[in-house]
């Protein structure tokens, strides 16, 4: 049941993106054009997801602890620090390019297309960097 | 690429939010992608997160299986732009600590205010983004 849980959760993630059309980069890009042709399509995934999990996490978060974990494990901070605000920045920029963001971006690697393959890795390549403006946890 | 459909996209965003809803019961874990996919990178808890993008792909190729319309075309074919946005969502999402799942999904459905603003940020960036390249001539 345990490492069940992980992979259905998946399962159901990447398939509702793709019923919700977000595996459609035009459909995606298409909701930040607010000043173009706007495609409000993304708005009603958010709607429709944040329906779900603001209710389930009021109950969710009332247990002691999870199902099949020791604990919940949420973010700690909750300062609106530079991190955040040009991190976000920059990952709206990144966004709008390609209408890509990490979920569909992985799920797309199915296609095993070149644009899929580089853009995942390139994404790595991106994680990876995103450490250096962190302290180090452990030495080189 | 189809009509917005108001439906299709709440019951995507329906299933994106149990399957959020699902990972937060069952393991006390964020369905954020950029960290479930970061966390890989930098090698932290990486059996469960591989579980999930399992599920995720096995998902993908469902969707492939049954609505290949699902996947749609990309904006973005030329592989300067490609690695460029890649790198931009992978650092982005890495450095801001989350993307539209982790923040705008599952964050907002805490009421993280950081998440609100990180939710507003990448997406006021993604649309000036596409203003700007607009005003530049050509645009996605």
């Amino acid at each position: 049941m345990r490492s069940v849980t992980a992979f259905v959760s998946g399962f159901i993630f990447s398939l509702g993106l793709a019923i919700g059309g977000m595996l459609e980069p035009a459909r995606v890009v298409g909701f930040l054009d607010f000043f173009g042709t706007w495609d409000p399509t993304l708005a009603f995934v958010m709607i429709g997801a944040l329906a779900v999990n603001t209710v389930a996490y009021r109950l969710t978060i009332r247990r002691m602890r999870p199902l099949f974990a020791e604990r919940f494990a949420l973010p700690e901070r909750t300062s609106l620090d530079p991190k955040l605000l040009v991190g976000s920045a920059l990952f709206g920029i990144g966004w709008s390019l390609s209408g890509y963001c990490p979920g569909p971006a992985l799920t797309n690697l199915v296609t095993g297309t070149s644009v899929a393959l580089l853009f995942a890795g390139a994404m790595a390549v991106g994680a990876l960097l995103g450490q250096w403006p962190r302290e180090r946890v452990r030495g080189p | 690429m189809a009509e917005f459909s108001v439906v299709h996209g709440l019951v995507g965003g329906v299933l994106v939010g149990f399957a959020a809803a699902l990972l937060f019961l069952g393991k006390g874990r964020i369905a954020g992608l950029s960290g479930i996919f970061g966390g890989i990178v930098h090698r932290r808890d990486v059996k469960w997160r591989l579980v999930f993008l399992f599920g995720l792909a096995a998902g993908g190729l469902a969707a492939r299986m049954f609505m290949p319309a699902a996947f749609g075309a990309p904006v973005e074919t030329s592989t300067p732009v490609i690695l460029l946005a890649g790198l931009l969502v992978g650092y982005g999402t890495t450095v801001g600590n989350g993307c539209t799942s982790g923040h705008g999904v599952c964050g907002i459905s805490r009421f993280s205010v950081r998440s609100l603003v990180a939710t507003g940020t990448f997406i006021a960036t993604g649309a000036l983004t596409l203003v700007v390249l607009r005003a530049v001539g050509g645009g996605v």
